[in-house]
């Protein structure tokens, strides 16, 4: 048990929560909008990763998104791929790198739209790689289109009375279609809408790093985040119509652990 | 020296790969390449390599992309029909620096302008290696990996079913090459943290503090690049030139062809030459240009309707006659290759032009089996 030495004043001043920085962000500026929840989500797949002292032993492979923009802020070797492929560059990265925490950084257009084949079947695969997927129900890079992950009734530029089932489709649930696949080890779905969530959100990752780092296979973790521009609400109304519209939708919590609770350190 | 091997193309590519120290290759099946991967699947894993049945031309292409992106020596394959999905992503290896070499066994030559051209997007090219045989393909397979290294970049090694499927003797020799760079540039994962993460992105951008060109400066930057290779690795094969007055021009297992069909007509007195482009990008025009300086007639003999024959008039001042005696060629023999690969119908057909003779039309191959 750690004692705290009272004897002589603190090397560094006590802080509070929000002065800290993770060590892999190299600046906390950024170029997303009011109100996004992806910069919170990023921050904490940030935190993790040192916390899991996996700084020197990681690579992120970024989709097409505005997270993208990301490779310019995280202090990470990294690389931003075509729309869509990050599993299937992950893939190539991993088995050449079996030793290195490799992830990747997707948005809902990039996973369930136009990357689909590549999160299926390198999930089939069991790659041990973890796979992020913001999701905000709207291609947000673009202004605010539909995905095929937008909820039926949601309003985007494409659907602009909602999206309307019979005429655009139903959306497309890929963590639980993922975790229903073998080859998966850890599916979960986060959410960054208040402080409660984000610290849940933050467990969650840990785990999604664990599982494939001790070879269980691949992990999914789906992170809910607020699009206000994408959306057409103020900024501060983002986190509400976020639980009442994709929220009613995608349930938030474990979908699938095929690890035990202990496995909780860096192999 | 290794001992003689009798082997068919596929297999001597697929061992001269590894012995190039290939660790990485994707691949989904397609005609003549199958068995380019059928033989990597076999034999990588036990020369500690990774052999991925992709799911997809496109998720095959974007794995050789992830594995070359962390430091292998990494390779895709298909033939020139699978290679259009692979596009967008050979064009993403040239503007974001990744070396990767693909594989194309062709069908026929139908894909000159696909690897030449390229479908992505882009201010790129693609070094295009053709081989004319087994021996020269085993030579080009060392050297696709050494030149996509060399100036990180993809490289198209553009070999056809003759040479997938023809057996010849070898002994599987290893060339000479230049030292190359070390692969500082490698995402091995390990400057996390350091300040000095790395970053591999198509438009340039770097990180916070330390921004790269951007995609004005980078995309600059890459097209000075392929000018500089265009003028480095130019390659060509010639014969009989200094005094023909014409000059047949072909290129892959045609080249070979066309040098036998040459070598015959010269015994008989008739003043032809040869000469065969072996990188098509950079097409080797300052060559040909000399090659042909005192040329009357440049004859192009080609498995397509015109592709090459472009090229070869954008690298001579206009002085020729400039005719095609290829055209499209294909059947349903498992070769596809057509009947106008064959020694006769060459020798037939450049005397023709000579004579100022129509070309006979070969009668269409058909459905023939498939019926």
């Amino acid at each position: 048990m750690n004692v705290i030495d009272t004897s002589r004043p603190p090397e560094r001043a006590a802080a509070k929560v929000a002065d800290f920085k993770p060590s892999l962000l190299l600046s906390e500026n950024h170029h997303l909008c009011p109100g996004c929840g992806e910069p919170v989500a990023i921050r904490l797949i940030l935190e993790v990763i040192q916390e899991l002292n996996l700084t020197q032993n990681n690579v992120c492979i970024l989709g097409h998104g505005c997270y993208g923009s990301f490779i310019m802020q995280m202090d990470v070797d990294s690389t931003l791929c075509l729309h869509g492929r990050g599993p299937a560059v992950a893939t190539g990265m991993k088995r050449m790198r079996p030793d290195v925490a490799i992830w990747t950084l997707q948005g809902d257009g990039d996973m369930a739209s136009e990357g689909l084949a590549e999160i299926m079947h390198t999930a089939a695969r069991g790659e041990n790689i973890t796979c992020f997927m913001l999701n905000n129900g709207v291609f947000g890079d673009t202004g605010g289109q539909m995905t095929a992950a937008s909820v039926v009734g949601q309003r985007t530029k494409n659907t602009i009375e909602g999206r309307d089932a019979a005429y655009h489709g139903n959306p497309i649930k890929v963590a639980e279609i993922l975790a229903n696949m073998d080859g998966t080890a850890y599916v979960a779905r986060g959410s960054v809408h208040n402080a409660a969530s984000i610290n849940a959100t933050r467990k969650l990752i840990r785990k999604a790093f664990l599982r494939p780092m001790h070879g269980h296979g691949l992990a999914l973790m789906e992170i809910l985040t607020m699009c206000p521009t994408g959306w057409f609400v103020p900024p501060g109304q983002g986190a509400e119509y976020m639980m009442e519209s994709l929220g009613k939708v995608y349930g938030l919590g474990e979908l699938k652990d095929v690890a035990s609770e202990t496995e909780t350190v860096n192999p | 020296m290794s001992k003689m091997r009798l082997l068919d193309g596929s297999e001597a590519i697929a061992e001269a790969a590894i012995m190039a120290g290939m660790k990485f290759y994707a691949g989904y099946p397609i005609a003549p390449a199958t068995e380019l991967l059928e033989y990597f699947a076999a034999k990588l894993p036990t020369a500690g390599g990774v052999c991925i049945n992709a799911d997809t031309e496109i998720e095959a292409v974007n794995m050789a992309l992830g594995a070359a992106q962390v430091g292998a020596r990494a390779a895709t394959g298909s033939c020139g029909q699978g290679l259009a999905l692979k596009q967008e992503a050979i064009a993403e290896a040239a503007l974001n620096e990744t070396p990767l070499v693909v594989f194309n066994m062709a069908r026929n030559q139908q894909d000159y302008f696909q690897a030449t051209r390229g479908g992505g997007w882009g201010d790129y090219h693609t070094v295009t290696l053709a081989p004319k045989d087994l021996h020269e393909a085993v030579e080009h397979t060392h050297l696709a990996f050494h030149i996509a290294d060399k100036y990180r970049v993809p490289v198209i090694f553009m070999g056809d079913n003759l040479i997938a499927r023809t057996q010849m003797g070898t002994s599987l020799p290893v060339p000479e090459l230049d030292p190359l760079p070390p692969k500082d540039w490698a995402l091995d994962g390990k400057m996390g943290g350091t300040g000095k993460s790395r970053w591999i992105w198509t438009f340039g951008g770097g990180k916070a503090g330390n921004p790269g060109l951007g995609p004005d400066g980078y995309w600059r930057q890459i097209a000075e690049k392929f000018e500089h290779i265009a003028r480095q690795e130019m390659r060509h094969e010639q014969g009989f030139c200094e005094d023909a007055e014409t000059v047949v021009v072909a290129f892959g297992s045609g080249g070979k062809y066309v040098e036998y069909v040459v070598r015959e007509l010269r015994e008989e007195g008739y003043k032809v030459g040869y000469f065969r482009p072996i990188t098509l990008w950079p097409f080797p025009g300052p060559a040909l240009e000399a090659a042909t300086r005192n040329a009357r007639n440049i004859f192009v003999f080609e498995l397509n309707a015109g592709q090459m024959i472009q090229d070869v008039m954008l690298s001579v001042e206009g002085r020729h006659r400039i005719k095609s005696i290829g055209g499209v060629s294909f059947d349903d023999s498992g070769l596809n290759i057509g009947p106008m690969m064959d020694a006769r119908i060459i020798r037939e057909r450049i005397l023709a032009q000579l004579n100022g003779e129509p070309i006979r039309q070969l009668p269409i191959s058909g459905m023939g089996a498939y019926l």
